[in-house]
């Protein structure tokens, strides 16, 4: 009787345990739960549609497996603005269950969902596209991880070269009245005023259309015009500078010289072969990863763009390095994603562009930027690289303190405008 | 400041109004003749714009017709512009005539529709015309130097609109039934006059100014969708501080919006966006019935 009851017992755990193993290895076995948020309404929606693509890519890659685990890869939408952001992610981690967020496109997004992942216990959101400067700068988050580079970064090495290569000494800014540009405009000024360049500032409100009278109050003297507009407003600028026959070199910001620009035809084309501008990404690289990188999206998104956009290839930045973190620790995301954090931290990798990329202690992206030029390659417009300042780190190589000392990009900071 | 420079901010401002007072005063032809808010009259801008950029791109893209290119886009602007005015007034606002109300949210809901119609047909790339090299470049202007001749082309035209328009309401048999239609449409219907008819007519020549703004328009500024929204907004506004239905205050309005603009650029480049609001609420503060328009008898 004892025996059969000792039996019974030592059956019995054995049951339980093994169930036990048996629970922990379906655990093991749930797909990862991957959700993501881009623009496919609003202004950008052609950009998260392009990101989108560029985020197939990186999961069919793998064929949608890593680590031993599957990846169920939850799509959401947002149109550019951070209140429709923030319900997205909080529909994707309260009701889909998801373990990691990729995304999203737009700068203010971006400050609102590192916010949020403040507010998360063992889920972790990895940047899209968003460049905002004080994402990762001021106030970092555990939980955000940006493994693409932002407005002020993407300026590196452009006001170099316009006061040493382009003899450049006193241009005008025609830029847009918000966040975005004004951290382009540090970036360039920080290099080209330390350099004693002088840069007289027009801003325009967003969406303008006509800038004829912002043309009119260009100064005699300066010998460039620095154009941190994107899309219409871009368009605008340079075909009415066309018009009234203006001649200067064009500096252009990082979303200048995008397909809005390039792909229209007009008298503004005059102008803009031969643009500089400076970037996360060029359309004519001959880096061997990037070409592969093109020719496989050209193979695969036979309807996308020619070469895959900035935002294309920021989500893929950020998708390969979950995905590679994910690899190392085997899939594991228990203990409230330690080790997978640990992981993210620590890895560093290659960009599609070539650029070696890794992060720093605020979990922010110091990698490689391109010089780039607008060239004719036979009849189309394209970005060339033509330079490249490796390594830029979000303080632009200063000491953090003294960087933040230099005060928030605004529309005041920094100046340094001619003598009168 | 320097004089040049006052100079050409306020020639940019004149040009720029002289856009506005194309594209407003067929705003308020069809508000003065039948009061109907026409919410849709952004979409007819792009309408025309749209339709006419279809024909002129390939015919530019053509070596024997890229000189007419231009002109035949303008004709074809005006053409689908005034069809799909015509359209709108016939199948939808005029059996609901006198309904205002009605009439306004009709014209809302068309124009989202059309606004979605043209960007399935055409996708959302912006594009921009380019005016025939007669019309292109820079012109030595007295006092200012190189100036744009295509927006000195723009005052012309709009002089010429707003000459023509006074000439037909005022000197043709057309305009003196729609001058009696403005007072008593009853009245008028009684008389033996077809007033659907007339009222057909002054909406499509309404639409058409619409469409031959949208021309002339996506080639002095990119055209992108949205703008019909910035072109409804800006009717409105010109319409309001002018006054209903008045083509002499319609040129004020537009006059008075597109300095302000310019000048706020200039001035005060961060608020320059309020100051055209400014402005309507003053007018409405002080001339209820805008600056020229009639006292409500």
């Amino acid at each position: 009787m004892s025996v059969s009851r000792r039996h019974t017992t030592a059956w019995a755990m054995g049951t339980v345990a093994a169930v036990f193993a048996l629970s922990g290895a379906m655990a093991q076995e749930q797909p990862i739960r991957i959700g993501s948020i881009t623009t496919l309404e609003g202004p950008f929606a052609t950009g998260g549609q392009d990101a989108y693509r560029a985020m197939e890519m990186a999961f069919e890659a793998i064929d949608y497996t890593v680590g031993g685990r599957q990846i169920e890869w939850i799509r959401e939408s947002s149109n550019a603005t951070p209140d429709v952001a923030l319900a997205r992610a909080r529909k994707l981690i309260e009701q889909d269950e998801v373990d990691i967020i990729i995304g999203p496109l737009s700068g203010a997004e971006g400050i609102a969902l590192r916010d949020y992942s403040r507010t998360l216990d063992g889920r972790t959101i990895v940047n899209g596209s968003s460049g905002a400067a004080d994402t990762t700068l001021r106030d970092p988050s555990p939980n955000f991880f940006r493994f693409s580079t932002e407005g002020t970064q993407w300026m590196a090495g452009l006001g170099t070269h316009a006061y040493e290569d382009m003899g450049s000494r006193h241009v005008a800014l025609v830029a847009a009245d918000y966040a975005f540009p004004y951290a382009q405009v540090f970036g360039f000024m920080h290099e080209y005023c330390e350099l004693g360049g002088e840069v007289t500032k027009l801003w325009s409100p967003l969406n303008t259309t006509d800038f004829s009278s912002i043309i009119a109050q260009f100064p005699d003297d300066i010998d460039a015009v620095l154009l941190i507009q994107g899309g219409t407003d871009a368009l605008a600028f340079l075909t009415q500078y066309a018009e009234v026959g203006g001649d200067l070199p064009i500096i252009g910001g990082s979303i200048t010289a995008d397909q809005t620009l390039l792909s229209a035809r007009g008298p503004h084309q005059r102008l803009m072969e031969g643009m500089v501008a400076a970037g996360p990404i060029a359309d004519l690289n001959d880096d061997p990863n990037w070409t592969e990188f093109v020719a496989n999206y050209r193979e695969r998104w036979p309807d996308g763009f020619d070469s895959p956009s900035i935002h294309a290839v920021n989500y893929y930045t950020n998708t390969i390095a979950v995905l590679q973190a994910l690899e190392e620790v085997g899939g594991d995301l228990s203990d409230n994603q330690a080790a997978f954090q640990d992981a993210l931290a620590s890895i560093e990798f290659t960009a599609p562009t070539g650029a070696n990329v890794r992060l720093d202690e605020n979990r922010q992206a110091i990698s490689d930027i391109f010089l780039t030029r607008i060239v004719n390659d036979g009849g189309t417009m394209r970005t060339e690289a033509f330079g490249r300042t490796p390594d830029v780190s979000q303080t632009l190589g200063m000491e953090t303190d003294a960087f933040l000392a230099l005060g928030s990009p605004s529309r005041d900071n920094p100046s340094c405008p001619p003598a009168r | 400041m320097s004089l040049q420079f006052i100079l050409t901010v306020t020639l940019n401002g004149l040009t720029l109004a002289s856009l506005y007072f194309i594209v407003a005063c067929g705003f308020s032809l069809i508000f003065g003749l039948m009061r109907t808010v026409n919410m849709a009259h952004g979409s007819l801008y792009m309408v025309g714009a749209y339709v006419g950029f279809a024909v002129y791109d390939p015919l530019y893209a053509s070596s024997a017709w890229a000189s007419q290119a231009w002109l035949i886009g303008v004709l074809a602007g005006i053409a689908a512009a005034a069809l799909v005015g015509l359209i709108m007034q016939v199948a939808f606002l005029g059996w609901m005539q006198g309904q205002e109300l009605r009439q306004a949210l009709v014209t809302i809901g068309l124009s989202i529709i059309i606004a979605d119609q043209l960007l399935a047909t055409f996708g959302g790339n912006p594009f921009q015309f380019f005016a025939p090299d007669m019309l292109f470049g820079p012109v030595q202007v007295p006092g200012i130097g190189r100036y744009p001749v295509f927006r000195l082309f723009q005052v012309g035209l709009a002089i010429a609109v707003g000459v023509g328009l006074w000439l037909l309401l005022n000197k043709t048999k057309l305009g003196i039934v729609v001058r009696a239609g403005v007072d008593d449409r009853q009245m008028l219907a009684a008389c033996g006059i077809n007033v659907p008819l007339v009222a057909a007519t002054v909406f499509a020549l309404g639409a058409a100014l619409a469409g031959l703004g949208g021309v002339i328009g996506a080639t002095a500024q990119p055209m992108a969708l949205g703008v019909d929204v910035r072109f409804l907004l800006m009717s409105l506004v010109v319409v309001i501080v002018g006054g209903m239905g008045s083509i002499g205050g319609t040129a004020l309005g537009a006059l008075l919006i597109g300095l302000a603009e310019q000048w706020g650029q200039v001035l005060f480049p961060t608020y320059s966006v309020i100051l055209t609001f400014v402005i309507m609420a003053s007018v409405l503060a002080v001339w209820p019935q805008g600056l020229l328009g009639r006292k409500p008898t």
